[in-house]
């Protein structure tokens, strides 16, 4: 048997993180709790150096390496620096909160930091196997962030439902894996796609059998409704800084894991997975946007408004052309932006011994910070989808998608939810430009987070007026 | 039928029924023993699927330790079986009726449609542990590195999550016991001697 040294370049940026993740973790020991902000530095400049690791090794062909369950193309090289970025954004804003509470330990940056690890394997994964030990290694390290406050009772009660849900998602998604790789014969994606090119066409229920496990598993880990029961809850019970995190990276490596499994390797099964991700997608768009109405409290109503997004991430993909994966994956990535800046929000008006939870706690907010108020306001129009934002453009170019192949129907219901989501999210104006504060105290002036912070709304409405740069980017990443 | 059938449904039956008990038992020791009988049959299973590797790994790593390990942790913790099991009859009925869809749609499925060549026999001479060792380091080098990362993370994720160092608990440390001296703990004093009267 020969063995060749595999091509180490493509995975560098990898190498990179795991080194630096494993040498903060070390460091983080010797650092006494008053200079926690060295953990905290190490983190930033270990994403700042994987961006440009990652940015200097791209390239427009494909590389394949570790015989072929490691891939490196413009989809991968986007989505990566798109974590990285968001990332960095989530550890800023985590600083003060985590401060603020007594758990600003380096373990909260070495997790996040192997987080990052396991979605740029899930990322960059071309086997089932490494697709499903990334997806592992991102979820543990959730679990173990979402349980960070030891002391909160909430936090811990959420923790233990997102590890079970967590583990009956992975389960679901082995059983399909493992059923797949009995009928095709291999773990590798590019093999599984031309087993099913060849293989005769028609109804082959053994592979639908598998294709329904897998999308499943996928679906419990987006949080598509009817699988959607522990994001409310994880959402809520998790601290700000960790809800923050789970709302916004995690969802492009999902897309990346969708994209991988479904579109390359399923791909000749389309027809098969769109109808159900159409329900997914029906229901997602339906239970999400009603639901969030009733909520009083502003974690759990962006969990839900969470889950109308996964409906329509999932509507992009259903189209099964390029216009629809490019639209799928623009829509991603300004549901990211706009969601750190939805919870950052709740970090910045929260501080010591008193968390923004609630609508109530937003009232008032334009006497209070004009301001930030106004970037409050840039992000629920953008969730809502309300012209000039960059939400209007995601939500425009997915139906498009479906309009093209003929699915008007699907675009006409989304359409109606879109505006009975926009209820909840202009209430949440409402409240802050025409009702009376409460709670007078003035907003914390921590410098960066609220430079950041400005950047990340205004972010929403420049990209909203030209929406074409990062949509050149998206249909540059998809066709390949 | 053969004797290789009348293994499988031998260590098939013991197992079902095993895996049944192990939910259905009071006694959460009971629970657990059940357990490491289902998987000490399905280590005997496959064993008979030519994966004796896997069958020992299950053997050593899941009965011997994992368990062991689980045995304790139910007989230390005070498990209150009356709350844990409230709410059984209330979502019974939704339960059997989930059950029974899953189950019957599952065998419709498998029964009608799994058809598959049993592939062919190896020879007494094929090693299995060998064969996995040869490709573990070497085609499948990067899943096994990234297990080992997941490893990693487990090990930190536990200790960030349990260690806790509480200013007032009475502990000793070791290494102060042993650098003790008779300094420290005699004391000579000078007393008269007293008369006995």
């Amino acid at each position: 048997m020969t063995f060749e040294i595999p091509d180490f370049m493509p995975v560098i940026p990898e190498l990179f993180v795991l080194g630096m993740a494993c040498a903060i973790l070390v460091i983080d020991l010797f650092v006494p709790q008053a200079r926690r902000d060295i953990t905290y530095g190490l983190s930033q400049f270990t994403l700042i150096g994987a961006a440009v690791l990652t940015i200097a090794l791209a390239s427009p062909e494909t590389r394949f390496t570790f015989n072929d369950t490691f891939i490196a193309d413009g989809l991968s090289d986007l989505l990566k620096v798109a974590v990285y970025l968001i990332t960095a954004v989530v550890f800023l804003y985590s600083r003060p909160y985590l401060q603020d509470r007594d758990i600003y330990k380096g373990e909260y940056y070495v997790l996040g930091l192997f987080g990052v690890l396991g979605m740029m394997i899930m990322i960059s994964s071309y086997s089932f196997l490494t697709l499903y030990l990334g997806l592992e290694l991102l979820s543990l390290s959730l679990y173990a962030m979402v349980a960070f406050n030891r002391d909160s009772a909430r936090a811990s009660e959420a923790a233990m439902k997102y590890f079970i849900l967590g583990a009956i998602a992975s389960g679901m998604l082995l059983y399909g894996m493992s059923i797949l790789y009995g009928i095709t014969g291999s773990l590798d994606i590019k093999e599984v796609s031309d087993y099913l090119i060849t293989s005769s066409a028609g109804l082959n229920v053994p592979l639908v059998f598998a294709l329904s496990f897998v999308i499943v598993g996928l679906a419990f880990k987006l949080g598509a409704v009817p699988f959607h029961m522990w994001v409310p809850d994880v959402y809520h019970g998790a601290p700000t800084s960790v809800t923050l995190f789970i709302g916004t990276a995690p969802k492009l490596a999902g897309l990346a894991i969708i994209m991988r499994l479904l579109v390359d390797g399923l791909g000749p099964l389309h027809h098969d997975w769109q109808g159900m991700l159409t329900i997914l997608a029906v229901l997602s768009l339906a239970v999400g946007n009603v639901v969030a109405i009733a909520q009083t409290n502003i974690k759990r109503m962006l969990a839900y408004s969470t889950i109308s997004h996964v409906g329509f991430i999932l509507m992009g993909i259903l189209a099964g052309t390029h216009e629809g994966y490019a639209a799928a994956l623009f829509y991603t990535l300004v549901y990211a932006i706009v969601a750190a800046g939805g919870f950052g929000m709740i970090i910045l008006l929260s501080r010591r011994g008193f968390e923004a939870e609630n609508l109530d706690d937003f009232r008032g907010l334009n006497e209070r910070s004009p301001w930030f108020a106004f970037i409050m306001l840039l992000i629920m129009f953008s969730m809502a989808g309300v012209p000039p934002t960059v939400g209007f453009y995601a939500k425009l170019a997915v139906l498009q998608a479906v309009v093209q192949v003929d699915m008007i129907w699907l675009a006409i219901f989304a359409v109606i939810f879109s505006i009975v989501g926009a209820f909840y999210y202009l209430r949440a104006v409402k409240i802050m430009y025409f009702d009376k504060p409460e709670d007078e105290s003035p907003l914390p002036k921590a410098l960066d987070m609220n430079v950041v912070l400005s950047i990340n709304g205004l972010l929403v409405i420049v990209l909203g007026i030209f929406p074409g740069l990062l949509m050149s980017l998206a249909t540059g990443a998809i066709s390949w | 039928m053969n004797f290789e059938a009348f293994l499988f449904y031998f260590f098939s039956v013991i197992l079902v029924g095993a895996a049944v008990a192990m939910i259905t038992v009071r006694n959460p020791v009971h629970a657990a023993l059940f357990l490491v009988l289902t998987f000490f049959t399905s280590a005997a299973l496959w064993i008979m699927l030519e994966a004796e590797f896997l069958g020992i790994v299950l053997v050593l790593v899941y009965v011997g330790a994992v368990m062991v390990l689980f045995l304790f942790v139910v007989m230390m913790l005070d498990i209150n079986l009356a709350r844990m099991r409230e709410g059984f009859i209330r979502f019974l009925p939704v339960g059997i009726v989930v059950a029974v869809a899953m189950v019957s749609v599952m065998t419709l499925v498998i029964v009608r449609h799994f058809h598959m060549e049993a592939p062919e026999r190896a020879g007494a001479d094929y090693n299995n542990t060998e064969a996995l060792g040869q490709i573990l380091y070497t085609e499948y080098v990067y899943p096994f590195e990234i297990a080992a990362v997941i490893l990693l993370v487990a090990i930190v994720a536990a200790i960030a999550l349990t260690l806790r160092r509480r200013p007032g608990t009475k502990a000793i440390d070791p290494a102060q016991q042993v650098r003790i001296t008779r300094k420290g703990r005699v004391r000579m004093v000078d007393m008269k001697s007293e008369d006995k009267s």
